[in-house]
């Protein structure tokens, strides 16, 4: 395991017209680590992650994946974003193709898999999230779970380096979220490098490395989930955590 | 109601026609094929460049889309056809029937389309980018196959309305149906060849709204 960061932050900075929704942020992300990412709504985590795989382009400040700047003009995103897997809140599944073709179109597309084996790769990428069976389903015919496995296994198909989830258990009934969280666990066990932004506290004592608290655009503190759950450093992080434990 | 039939519905009148309006029905429904073809493509290209949205380039699609829905079908076919030797062309009727009416099409296909690709969600855009398909590929791969199936009932409303519109090609001499049952009505100082005509578009374009149904219920799907 190399230990130079396999993503890393520096000083980004994301502005919505007037409003400044990332105010300087730096964090790395290490080779095959779990790094959580908790906040208030509003408090520019989703954001924080869309930056990381250029889905939303940083005011200014600078983001290396691999120690390159892929937040500059000049580089070809879309051959780092294939290295770069990302799960939605929405899954974002497309409607017109079942689960197989969800799955190999990027594999054909962007990384040229002859199609015999891109169905292979995908069928293994199905049967890692359990739905090996579910192969010829069209997205409406899957629960919101099933979806989001689905999703997930798009992604993991393309073999990232590190993948980005985005409140990935938040639109599902709750007792659809523990098949996601077990798929999301065994890919931290086979030593995923995953940055998840999430309300599942549990998850994120049981799985990750490292958790990070952001408010008003900005890393109020970051340290093991121990540390952070136990013995929150800052006002504002006990404020947060005792809304949250409220529920 | 002896009169009407007489007026209308003469047989012998018919049979003595019934040649000229089966030529004629070719050319009817060569026409409105080509438009079909040519206005169905050309939109779908106008809306795939708009949506790279460069900006004079989209002003320029604005404009001619807007005119071109605006603009009756008939003064199009008429400037055209009259306008077109000034610039040292000799273009058909028929010609210029065929590109003024696919220009039309092309415009309000266009406008379909793009309503399609603006409201296809952000999250299917975003989804394809992030595993490194390019804008095009998006567009091509995930975007329009939803678009498509989506604006398929707008989409052949709009084609058999103007695929109908090959009847005014009868202005610019075009020996379309509706020009030989005109001419047919002159000669035989009876209507029934119009009778035949109307026949005849419905038996061209019956089939075409029923086929649109099917396709319709066809590719419909459930979200």
């Amino acid at each position: 395991m190399s230990n130079s960061p396999l993503l890393e932050v520096v000083d980004l900075r994301k502005s919505f017209a007037t409003l400044e929704v990332l105010k300087g942020v730096d964090f790395t992300v290490l080779p095959q680590e779990l790094v959580f990412i908790i906040g208030p709504s509003g408090s520019g985590k989703s954001t924080m992650l869309r930056c990381c795989n250029l889905l939303e382009k940083p005011t200014a400040g600078s983001v290396l994946f691999k120690g390159q700047e892929i937040s500059k003009p000049d580089v070809d995103i879309d051959t780092i974003r294939q290295h770069i897997g990302m799960v939605f809140q929405s899954f974002n599944l497309y409607p017109h193709m079942t689960a197989l073709q969800n799955i190999t179109l990027a594999l054909r597309k962007v990384k040229k898999v002859p199609t015999s084996e891109a169905q292979d790769r995908a069928m293994s990428a199905l049967e890692q999230v359990g739905l090996a069976e579910k192969h010829d389903s069209y997205p409406n015919q899957l629960s919101g779970g099933q979806q989001q496995r689905v999703a997930i296994a798009r992604s993991i198909a393309m073999e990232p380096d590190v993948m980005l989830f985005d409140e990935p258990t938040s639109a599902l009934d709750p007792e659809l979220v523990g098949g996601v969280l077990n798929v999301m666990h065994k890919l931290r066990n086979d030593g995923m490098t995953m940055i998840v932004v999430s309300h599942e506290m549990r998850f994120a004592q049981e799985a990750a490395d490292r958790v990070l608290f952001v408010d008003g655009g900005l890393i109020v503190e970051q340290n093991t989930p121990e540390e952070i759950f136990n013995n929150p450093q800052h006002q504002r992080t006990r404020e947060f955590l005792s809304r949250v434990s409220d529920h | 109601m002896d009169a009407f039939a007489e007026e209308f519905l003469n047989w012998e009148v018919m049979v003595k026609y019934f040649p000229d309006i089966v030529a004629g029905l070719w050319v009817t429904m060569g026409l409105a094929l080509m438009v079909i073809v040519t206005g169905l493509i050309l939109g779908l290209v106008l809306a795939v460049i708009r949506a790279f949205q460069i900006n004079p380039i989209n002003l320029f699609i604005i404009a001619f889309v807007d005119i071109f829905r605006s603009l009756p079908p008939l003064v199009i076919i008429i400037l055209l056809y009259f306008s077109i030797p000034m610039f040292g062309l000799n273009w058909s009727g028929f010609i210029c029937s065929w590109i003024a009416l696919s220009l039309v099409l092309a415009s309000f296909v266009e406008e379909i389309y793009w309503a399609g690709i603006t409201s296809v969600h952000k999250g299917q855009w975003e989804a394809a980018r992030s595993t490194g398909l390019s804008f095009f590929e998006t567009l091509i791969y995930v975007v329009l196959p939803q678009v498509i199936r989506m604006t398929i009932p707008p989409l052949t409303n709009r084609t058999i309305v103007i695929a109908k519109n090959t009847a005014l090609a009868s202005v610019v001499a075009v020996q379309e149906m509706l020009t030989v049952a005109q001419t047919s009505l002159a000669y035989a100082a009876n209507s029934s060849p119009l009778t035949l005509a109307a026949l005849g578009y419905l038996l061209m374009f019956l089939p075409l709204v029923i086929l649109s149904r099917y396709i319709e219920s066809r590719f419909a799907w459930k979200r």
